[in-house]
C-alpha cells in the first residue's frame, strides 16, 4: 500500500515535471497567398470540409482544443502535425510544382477513398472531421477536376 | 504530521504547475527544429560535392539501375526487398545534379527528381499495395527523366490496361513481367513503346 503511494507520488511529479518541456504550437493568423483555397477559389462547402477535417494537421493554423496544450498530448500532436506537413501542406499549395501538385491530388483522392486520411485516432476525438459518403464523393469529385492527365 | 507533510507537499506541486504554465508560453516561439534533420542535411551536401565531378550520363544511368532493381522486387513480390530498393533509388535521386542541362531542362529535372524522391521514400516505408501505387507515378517520372537525359540502354515501355485505369512502366526486357500484379497476373500487359 504503502509502495502504491509512492508510485502515485512519483508519477503525479513526473506529469509536472513533463510540463516543463516547451511545446512549439502550429499557430499562424495570416493566410498565405499560396494557400490551396486561394488559388484554386474552393467552393463554400468544400472549403468548409477540408477545413475542418484536414487543415488542423496539413496547414500552419491548428485549432487545439485545451488538453491538447498539456504534455504529454502536445508531445503526440506536435509529432503528428509535422509529419501531416511534410506529406502536404495546404498553405503552400501553389509552392508545389504541377507535376507534384498532380502526384498530390492523386495521394489525397486515394487515401480519402480507402478511409486512411482522416485518420481514425483524429475522427474519434472530432466527431465533425468525419466524412459521410456524399463529403466523400464530393471532396474526390473536386479533387479529381483540378488533376492535369 | 503526515498531513502536514503532504499539504506542503501539494501546495509545492500546484506552485510548480503555475510556473510551469508560465514558462511555456514564454518558450512559445522557440524553434524545435529536429537535430536529425540537419545532420542529414549535411551529409547528403558532402555526397552531393563528392560527386559533382561526376558525368551527367552516369548519375541518370544509377537511377534506371535502381529503378530496374525496385521493379524486380515487385515484380517478384518482395515487399522488404523493395523497402531497400526504395531507400537506394531515393539516394541517387537526391544526387543527381541537373546544373550541366539548359534552364528549361534544369527545372523540368528538378520537379522530376523531386516528386520522385518522395514516391521512393514512401516506398521505403509502405506495405505493398502503397508500393505499387507509389511506383506508378514514379514510373511516369523516370519515364519523363529519360526523354530528357537520354540512356545507353535499350528499354521497354510497357502498359498493363487492368492496373488503376492502365499504367505504364518501363523494362530493359521485351518480355512482359507485372510490377503492379506481381505473381497473381505476371503476364498482364504489352510493350507500347521503345525507347533507343
Amino acid at each position: 500500500m504503502k509502495y502504491l503511494k509512492i508510485i502515485a507520488w512519483l508519477s503525479l511529479v513526473a506529469l509536472v515535471v513533463i510540463q516543463l518541456f516547451p511545446v512549439t504550437l502550429n499557430e499562424s493568423d495570416t493566410v498565405p497567398q499560396n494557400d490551396f483555397m486561394i488559388v484554386n477559389q474552393v467552393p463554400a462547402t468544400i472549403k468548409n470540409q477540408l477545413q475542418v477535417s484536414c487543415y488542423d494537421c496539413h496547414s500552419n493554423n491548428t485549432e487545439y482544443p485545451w488538453y491538447s496544450k498539456i504534455q504529454p498530448a502536445a508531445w503526440y500532436l506536435e509529432d503528428h502535425i509535422q509529419e501531416g506537413k511534410d506529406e502536404l501542406n495546404f498553405n503552400e499549395w501553389d509552392t508545389y510544382s504541377s507535376r507534384r501538385k498532380n502526384s498530390k491530388l492523386r495521394s489525397i483522392i486515394k487515401q480519402i477513398e480507402s478511409g486512411e486520411m482522416p485518420m481514425d485516432s483524429y475522427e474519434l476525438i472530432h466527431g465533425d472531421a468525419r466524412m459521410d459518403s456524399t463529403a466523400v464523393k464530393e471532396i474526390i469529385g473536386y479533387m479529381d477536376s483540378l488533376r492535369e492527365d | 504530521m503526515k498531513t502536514v507533510k503532504r499539504t506542503i507537499g501539494i501546495m509545492a506541486l500546484a506552485a510548480t504547475m503555475v510556473l510551469t504554465v508560465s514558462c511555456k508560453d514564454g518558450n512559445k516561439n522557440e524553434s524545435t527544429a529536429p537535430m536529425s534533420s540537419e545532420m542529414h542535411q549535411e551529409s547528403m551536401d558532402d555526397k552531393k560535392d563528392m560527386a559533382m565531378n561526376d558525368n551527367q550520363d552516369a548519375k541518370a544511368e544509377a537511377i534506371l539501375k535502381d529503378y530496374f532493381n525496385l521493379k524486380d522486387a515487385l515484380v517478384g513480390d518482395d515487399n522488404g526487398k523493395a523497402k531497400e530498393l526504395g531507400n537506394t533509388l531515393a539516394q541517387s535521386l537526391k544526387s543527381f545534379d541537373a546544373s550541366n542541362y539548359s534552364d528549361n531542362e534544369k527545372s523540368e529535372l528538378n520537379d522530376i527528381i523531386e516528386d520522385a524522391t518522395e514516391h521512393a521514400e514512401h516506398i521505403s516505408e509502405s506495405d505493398i499495395k502503397h508500393q505499387r501505387e507509389h511506383f506508378k507515378i514514379l514510373s511516369k517520372d523516370v519515364t519523363d527523366m529519360v526523354a530528357i537525359t537520354g540512356t545507353k540502354t535499350k528499354l521497354y515501355e510497357q502498359f498493363c490496361p487492368m492496373y488503376d485505369g492502365g499504367t505504364a512502366w518501363l523494362s530493359k526486357e521485351e518480355n512482359v513481367l507485372n510490377p503492379y500484379y506481381g505473381s497473381s497476373m505476371l503476364r498482364c500487359g504489352k510493350v507500347q513503346r521503345e525507347i533507343n
